[in-house]
């Protein structure tokens, strides 16, 4: 037992300071996420309502165990990415637990342009399904879509990571014994008919679902044909006549009551790696985290009280703890599950990335997870560092990160810059999970780093041509440059993108990664086989 | 005194027969049915005798085995208690034949009250009054208007051949006569073909006011006092007091002396009651007289110190009368609620069902419970749902009130269906309190009944909202104990990451949406899990809830005529369609009764019946499917 001794003093004007500016950013992502959650709008819910269907995450939540958590993903998706606003990019994804076992959700929200596929509805799709791969988690849509996004098809439909990429998962995660269970509780036209013919089991309900490759309107200027919706491809069409359906809902309700019967008889069981301990909560409270990161996220802190916030009694059992300092590793558990975490305590240099890999190492042998706190603006740069081979250390670092064959969950609680991003498991490096604090910014580099490089280039050509440059003239010139990257690196612009899992409040680290954790053990961990460490 | 009694009866008022037996010394043989076997008077009782099974026809009714049993145990008097053979000439007669004493009246009384009509003769002889009316064959306008005049308005005009109200007119006044009879009888013609009109004096809120009556075989004849037992549902008695209010002893005196002269016309002997209508003005009318002893004796034992029981075992055994008139008194006022398994808002529909709890208040001297069931037992289809009579006792009635009102908020039944929370809405109603109650209390202050049911359900609904969370939050706790990761925060349940859940409760007959609170405390509550939800009991009573599931529609099995079951454990009454034959969909295909009351099953959709499995007369398990119905092709 090594409980982590704070050094926070949750009475100094610093640590009020502190948390005013955490507070407000979690009260906006809050605000922007509720806002998120209502879909299409007023009037849109209401008209589905009015057809006798329910809100996509009202199906979420019918579909759930009764008070059970719901760890939504990619909330943020296309948000201030497209001309029109599309909230959570029309989709809604998660994993929940639906009779004892968790699971994928993925859940089409036709309030939101008739849950039709914009290019990151499609990449969030994707992206459950990636999680359900990874993870061993059975997936369940609830389908209620149009299909593509006709104006966007040349985003949409013909490249490897497009609408065909959805079938080509449900398949092969099919063949890996990933059950596919799909509920057809409205729309479900063209391409999008494959989801519930590609599912193992397919529900659909009476009176709100169809199935069809092609609609009454494609029909009738292809043949003539005169055929309504319903018969053309509805729940007695598919359950009786065609059996492209297995079962008949009566209603929404009943469908996900249908829903629930065919995970409950999947005949799974998780496997859980490692052996477990009681979970004990930190004997800090998480909310000081809010006043423990500095508003100024140039001043540094120690990440342990970060940790000391977030695992299981606050116990953790530093690796190396004298050795390469400014990379903190250690054991502890979540949950009562083994984690080891790797985290920044500021720039990475030689000494820290060996430790790291290090440490990675242990954790693949004896298959313990990794957790990531990125806060790094990168490895340290210089002639003697570069002498020292910093390059070579560097790489044996992100050879352990890629080449771990262990869940990977990576954390953005501060800067996440340049090579750094890499050493310690970047979006590149398949974290299982990844997931931003509001406070976090990614780039290549800092905004003023970036625009000092280019204003000392432009410097040059200037000087190079005989000609000044003004101080005003450079500091116009940088200017843009650090507000493009302020506004590229903001956790939105990242989260709207797919570039991580979803934004979270700090106080829910716990929570977030307990969750996805526990999610994970749904896979076997694997054996570990390394690249080639450069010496 | 005997030294062995056989008590041909169940429940509450065996149980009752035998503590007293018991406190006189008198050994007591219990009879039961196979439902009974392991009952409260069974256990009570110094021996038992198995009678058969469990239809009380085919048990408790028959007189043989009764006698049988008697004499097989050597008992030396019957004590047939209230119901069953009670009242019946031919057990008393038989119990003559076999030397057996019958605790009750000679049969003679037992003939004479049988019959209403003849009853009603004897007490006009007897100068006992009798509500007015005519009944002649003179069908004169001018003979039956005198009649009318003669008894005094309002009256009431009735078809002889009457019901349901058709042909049926109060009148007022003497000015409004003519026209109501001509309408009365037209409608008479057009509903019954039979226009002949009878007229009766028309009471106005007329109270139940009955006479208790004792009389020995050394023509020794007192009456301990009255009870009031206006307050009905469904014409049967629901609370009942002594005294009854507002009576002054005037009234008492003449309505007493008047239920000994109507006993003595019959040469009555034991405990009898003798029932009265008593209207606004303070007149009384016979209505008719019950041989037996009552259910709500218990009242007129707590105002007056005696214990009937022990007063018809004197009697029966040829003693003379424990007391004189002059030495009885009235103390204090008691009330009697009581309680019933049934569905006060399903227009009483009885109940059935296991008592998975059964916590009665604590019985003091204030406070009596009488009861032959324990928790545990089945309240079964067989029989009368009574589960228990609460009886309470002090000084005066507004006190005696008190103690009722805190009494019933203190019975904790579980497990089925009870009128607690009726009786508890009744007892406070306002004009209860007043003690300003008739026959048609109940219709009359609905409202105020039902609509305080509203007010109840706004307090109950946090509260159970309360209690399901626990219980899922309990749920989520076992089943995580099961599982391979205990301490995975998917086991959680607190809905993190989900907006908060609005949880659809049914209350009572209410269905109420509300959010849970996880600071509700539940501290003072109890919450005993039934076969569908939960009963949940307040400091302000009790409530029945479950959490509504989502309408999951109908399944099309159930709509191809799949799953036709039996709603409760009843009999089959009758197959309404043949084997074969086309139906409606809503078309009526069979009746099945339970508890007196009437199901019918419909069909599901347009289709026929392939098989009944069960026939007329078969008793049936709730649940039980009872036809296979075949729908036709659309």
């Amino acid at each position: 037992m090594t409980v982590i001794k704070s050094n926070i003093n949750t009475k100094s004007a610093d640590f009020q300071a502190n948390a005013a500016v955490m507070q407000a950013q979690t009260k906006e992502l809050k605000a922007t996420l509720a806002k998120i959650s209502q879909g299409g709008g007023t009037k849109a819910c209401e008209r589905h309502i009015g057809r006798g269907k329910l809100l996509a995450r009202e199906r979420v939540q019918g579909l759930l165990d009764p008070g059970s958590p719901f760890l939504e993903l990619s909330a943020l998706a296309a948000h201030g990415v497209y001309d029109e606003d599309v909230p959570a990019a029309g989709i809604i994804t998660g994993i929940g637990r639906v009779s004892g076992q968790e699971c994928v959700l993925v859940a089409n929200d036709a309030t939101v342009k008739g849950g039709s596929y914009y290019p990151l509805t499609v990449k969030k799709h994707l992206r459950a399904q990636a999680i359900a791969a990874e993870n061993n988690l059975p997936c369940i849509y609830l389908v209620d879509s149009g299909g593509a996004n006709l104006p966007r098809q040349d985003e949409v439909f013909p490249d490897r990571e497009h609408f065909g990429r959805i079938f080509f998962n449900q398949a092969n995660m099919s063949a890996r014994n990933i059950p596919q269970i799909a509920a057809v509780m409205g729309s479900c036209t063209a391409g999008g008919a494959y989801v519930p013919a590609m599912a193992d089991e397919s529900i659909i309900v009476r009176e709100q679902g169809t199935i069809f490759l092609a609609g009454p309107p494609l029909v009738k200027a292809a043949t003539g044909e005169v055929v309504t919706a319903e018969e053309l491809g509805g729940a007695d069409v598919h359950c009786r006549i065609s059996g492209v359906a297995d079962h008949y809902a009566n209603n929404d309700h009943h469908a996900l009551d249908l829903a629930r019967r065919a995970i409950a008889r999947l005949n799974r069981s998780k496997p859980v790696n490692g052996n477990l301990k009681d979970a004990v909560e930190p004997a800090y409270d998480a909310s000081e985290i809010y006043g423990v990161v500095p508003a100024d996220s140039r001043q540094s802190y120690d990440v342990r009280e970060i940790i000391a916030r977030t695992v299981d009694g606050s116990d953790f059992d530093e690796f190396k703890a004298l050795y390469g300092t400014t990379l903190v590793c250690g054991f502890a558990r979540i949950f009562g599950y083994p984690v080891g975490i790797v985290a920044n305590n500021g720039i990475l240099f030689s000494e820290s990335a060996q430790k790291g890999a290090h440490f990675i190492e242990l954790c693949a042998q004896r298959k313990i997870p990794l957790v990531f706190l990125q806060n790094i603006t990168g490895f340290m740069v210089g002639k003697q560092y570069e002498n020292n081979g910093i390059a070579k250390h560097g790489a044996k670092m992100v050879t352990a990160v890629a080449t771990a064959n262990v869940p990977k969950f990576t954390l953005l609680i501060g800067g996440s810059f340049g090579a750094g991003n890499y050493g310690m498991c970047g979006r590149a490096y398949d974290p299982r999970f990844m997931f931003m604090w509001p406070n976090a910014r990614i780039s290549v580099m800092g905004g003023q780093q970036a625009a000092g490089v280019l204003a000392q280039v432009t410097r040059d050509k200037y000087q190079r041509d005989g000609k000044n440059w003004s101080a005003s003239d450079e500091a116009e010139f940088k200017q843009p440059i650090i507000d493009s990257y302020e506004h590229q690196g903001h956790p939105y612009y990242a989260s709207a993108r797919l570039w991580d899992d979803g934004v979270i409040d700090p106080a829910d680290t716990r929570m977030v990664l307990g969750l996805a954790i526990s999610a994970s053990h749904n896979q076997i961990i694997g054996e570990t086989k390394f690249g080639v460490f450069r010496m | 005194m005997f030294t062995k009694i056989l008590i041909a009866n169940r429940g509450e008022i065996a149980c009752r027969i035998i503590k007293t037996a018991r406190a006189m010394g008198v050994s007591t043989v219990a009879v039961y049915s196979d439902a009974d076997r392991h009952a409260l008077h069974v256990k009570m009782a110094d021996e038992a005798i198995h009678i058969g099974p469990s239809p009380s026809n085919e048990s408790y009714l028959v007189i043989q085995k009764i006698i049988q049993a008697a004499l097989q145990t050597g008992a030396e008097a019957i004590h047939p208690g209230y119901g069953f053979l009670s009242e019946n000439a031919e057990f008393c007669r038989q119990c003559a034949a076999n030397n057996l004493i019958f605790i009750g009246p000679p049969i003679e009384a037992i003939l004479a009250m049988g019959s209403k009509s003849a009853a009603k003769t004897i007490m006009a002889d007897a100068g006992v009054p009798l509500v007015p009316g005519y009944h002649g064959d003179d069908q004169n306008y001018e003979v039956i208007k005198q009649a009318a005049n003669q008894m005094g308005y309002p009256v009431l005009l009735k078809a002889a051949a009457g019901g349901g109200g058709k042909g049926m007119r109060a009148v007022f006044s003497e000015a409004e006569f003519d026209e109501a009879l001509g309408a009365a009888k037209r409608e008479a013609i057009n509903s019954f073909n039979d226009d002949i009109m009878l007229v009766e004096k028309y009471l106005l809120k007329p109270r139940h006011v009955e006479i208790q009556v004792f009389c020995d075989s050394h023509k020794n004849a007192v009456y301990l006092f009255e009870r009031d037992c206006s307050v009905q549902r469904r014409h049967q008695k629901i609370i009942e007091e002594a005294p009854a209010p507002g009576m002054t002893d005037t009234l008492r005196k003449k309505m007493g002396e008047t239920a000994i002269k109507a006993a003595k016309a019959i040469n009555y002997e034991g405990a009898g009651t003798v029932e009265f209508l008593l209207d606004a003005q303070g007149e009384f009318f016979f209505m008719e007289m019950n041989t037996r002893l009552q259910v709500e004796h218990p009242v007129t034992e707590m105002i007056s110190g005696q214990d009937l029981v022990e007063w018809q075992l004197q009697v029966a055994a040829g003693k003379t009368l424990p007391c004189t008139q002059a030495q009885l008194n009235i103390s204090g006022h008691a009330f009697e609620a009581r309680v019933y398994a049934e569905d006060p808002d399903h227009d009483f529909l009885p109940a059935t069902g296991i008592l998975k709890c059964l916590q009665a208040p604590s019985e003091t001297t204030h406070v009596r419970v009488d009861t032959g069931v324990i928790q545990g037992d089945e309240v079964s289809i067989y029989y009368d749902p009574l589960i228990a009579k609460l009886v309470v006792w002090d000084t005066d009635r507004d006190r005696a009130l008190q103690r009722l009102t805190e009494a019933l908020s203190n019975y904790r039944i579980g497990g089925l269906t009870t009128n607690i929370g009726f009786l508890y809405n009744l007892a406070t109603s306002k004009a209860f309190q007043r003690g300003d109650l008739n026959t048609g209390y109940i219709e009359e202050h609905e409202q105020e009944i039902f609509r305080r049911r509203d007010i109840d359900i706004d307090y109950a609904a946090p509260l159970a909202a309360a209690a399901i969370n626990k219980q899922q939050r309990q749920q989520a706790i076992v089943a995580a104990k099961h599982s391979v990761d205990p301490n995975s925060p998917w086991h959680l349940y607190n809905n993190w990451g989900l907006p908060q859940r609005n949880l659809s409760i049914q209350i009572q007959h209410a269905v109420v949406e509300q959010t849970p609170d996880s600071n509700t405390s539940l501290d003072d509550l109890m919450v005993i899990p039934t076969g569908s939800g939960f009963d949940l009991f307040t400091p302000r009573g009790f409530f029945h809830c479950a959490e509504v599931k989502a309408d999951l529609g109908t399944d099309y099995r159930e709509a191809d005529g799949g799953n036709l079951s039996a709603p409760m454990n009843g009999t089959l009454v009758a197959l309404l369609v043949d084997l074969g034959t086309e139906v409606k969909k809503g078309d009526s295909l069979l009746v099945m009764e339970a508890m007196k009351m009437e199901h019918t099953i419909m069909a599901p959709s347009d289709g026929s019946v392939t098989e009944f499995y069960f026939k007329a007369g078969d008793l049936v398990d709730g649940g039980s499917q009872l036809l296979a119905f075949m729908r036709s092709n659309p």
